[in-house]
């Protein structure tokens, strides 16, 4: 297991050295998005003026406080607090994002499955676990909210957030097909016959 | 003839209670009960994965850190649920209570400011106020304890709310399909339900009721136990199960899936044998303000 620190945005090269069960730190820019600004940005076919190529998305919709604009607060908000929620329910995104817009990380809790584990060994990215339900704690890693992008989605608008030193965070996929909740899952059908015959309900 | 004087009544101003709904909402989200921080502190203490054991720590580190920051235990500040418990000799508008509890949730949502996460189910439109049809959700149940109206507010995550499941079994499935029910609901919930979790199991009643068990079950305090015997004692084998499956925190594997599975059960019909799920996140959040003739208590 190693640590590695990464500086947004990457390239191909650097999510490659990443292997499951790595832990990572994050530098610098990362994007907020969550379920209605991927069903906007590829159901209904928006677009963002955000640059994602070679960036990391978290899937996340903070709470925010409105505050006045400024030159180096474009956006109008400050956090309250920024957490992550559950990927499972972006799964059929994984792919678009990374084709369409160029992204290689996408942070979440809970992992996702086949399907992006098998994008992210094509295209070259992963996923990385962030400890869900730990948002306070996350929040004191995100230094400003710079900007922010499909807003009239609010609170699942596209957020650009500056970071520092964001994590660690576990590779929980990584772009050569491995998982650790692939991993895990098998383990617990393993053990699922035994637990039932304990229950007297195999 | 003797005329008894009527007993006095104890009298709760709807003002009070849109107070108490504003404060019990915020203060859910950012101060975790002792129950819920006594079990961490246990599974932190058996845990045997060295990263599970990590993950927990962070859950840890991150209760002290809301509460050092005045700030927020998780992003997600659900489904607002307010049960209230009515005693007898409590005089009280029931209409203005309830109108109360939305313009006090509302107010939290705003002043804070807290993310409304609710939105009309069609259209997907939030109103930011986290308030919209039947939500809050307000339970009313009425308690033969005198001069006493308890107020509990339970904010309701989604990533555990959407770990739910319910199954219409049939007499002849037998307890053994409960079981298999809900061992096998906690593999498919997996890391989603943000592990570990109070398992909330219902058994009985009927479907809506069933759910409702479930609900209740999940939102109990640690430490707590099913009134039935026969329930009380499918809570103790099903907590043992699901631990021994090895989903651990996160789902990233280890000893401590659930703080402990509860279990909840009522009457049902001799043709009927239904089952329900519903999980509460390792963020178990709870507030309540206890209405007494001496004050308000705040307490969880």
């Amino acid at each position: 297991m190693t640590h590695h620190t990464l500086h947004m945005p990457c390239t191909e090269a650097d999510i490659r050295k990443l292997r499951a069960g790595d832990t990572v730190t994050l530098q610098d820019t990362l994007f907020g998005i969550r379920d209605a600004t991927q069903i906007h940005m590829f159901d209904r076919g928006r677009r963002t003026r955000f640059d994602l190529r070679g960036h990391a998305v978290i899937h996340t919709a903070p709470n925010v406080r409105k505050v006045e604009r400024s030159g180096t607060n474009q956006a109008g908000y400050e956090a309250v607090c920024i957490g992550t929620t559950t990927s499972d329910r972006m799964e059929r995104f994984t792919r678009p994002l990374m084709e369409r817009e160029g992204v290689r990380i996408i942070i979440g809790k809970g992992g996702l499955r086949e399907d992006s584990a098998k994008a992210f060994q094509e295209l070259g990215g992963c996923y990385l676990a962030v400890i869900g339900g730990a948002a306070a704690l996350e929040t004191t890693w995100i230094a400003a909210i710079e900007d922010v992008d499909l807003d009239d989605l609010n609170p699942e608008s596209l957020w650009r957030f500056a970071i520092q030193d964001f994590g660690p965070l576990i590779v929980g996929m990584d772009s050569h097909g491995g998982s650790l909740y692939r991993d895990v899952q098998r383990d617990v059908e393993a053990r699922r016959a035994a637990v039932l015959a304990k229950l007297g309900a195999a | 003839m003797t005329v008894l004087a009527p007993p006095a009544t104890l009298r709760v101003d709807p003002d009070a209670i849109e107070e108490a709904a504003k404060l019990l909402y915020i203060r859910a989200l950012k101060v975790l009960p002792d129950d819920i921080k006594a079990g961490f502190a246990r599974l932190d203490a058996t845990e045997s994965d060295a990263t599970a054991k990590s993950i927990l720590a962070t859950m840890i580190e991150n209760i002290g850190v809301a509460e050092r920051t005045d700030n927020l235990l998780c992003q997600d500040t659900g489904i607002p649920i307010f049960n209230v418990r009515v005693g007898r000799h409590v005089e009280v508008d029931g209409w203005a209570l309830k109108q109360a509890i939305r313009r006090g949730t509302a107010r939290a949502t705003r002043e804070h400011p807290l993310r409304s996460s609710v939105v009309h189910p069609i259209t997907r439109v939030n109103e930011h106020t986290s308030c919209g049809l039947h939500v809050p959700v307000i339970n009313i149940d009425f308690v033969e304890e005198e001069r006493v109206l308890a107020l509990e507010m339970i904010p309701k995550g989604s990533g555990s709310e959407n770990g739910s499941f319910l199954q219409m079994l049939i007499p002849a499935d037998g307890l053994a399909a409960v079981k298999r029910f809900v061992v096998d609901a906690a593999i498919r919930a997996g890391g989603k339900v943000c592990p570990p979790t109070i398992l909330g199991v219902g058994v009985g009643g009927t479907s809506d009721l069933c759910m409702h068990l479930a609900k209740v079950a999940a939102t109990r305090p640690l430490g707590s136990r099913c009134e039935d015997a026969e329930g009380a004692q499918l809570e103790a084998e099903l907590s043992e199960a699901v631990n021994s499956l090895g989903i651990g925190p996160q789902g990233l594997g280890g000893d401590s899936t659930a703080f402990a599975v509860h279990v909840e059960v009522a009457a049902t019909h001799i043709t009927m044998n239904p089952v329900a799920v519903n999980v509460q996140c390792h963020s178990a959040r709870r507030a309540s303000a206890t209405f007494t003739p001496e004050g308000v208590r705040i307490g969880f």
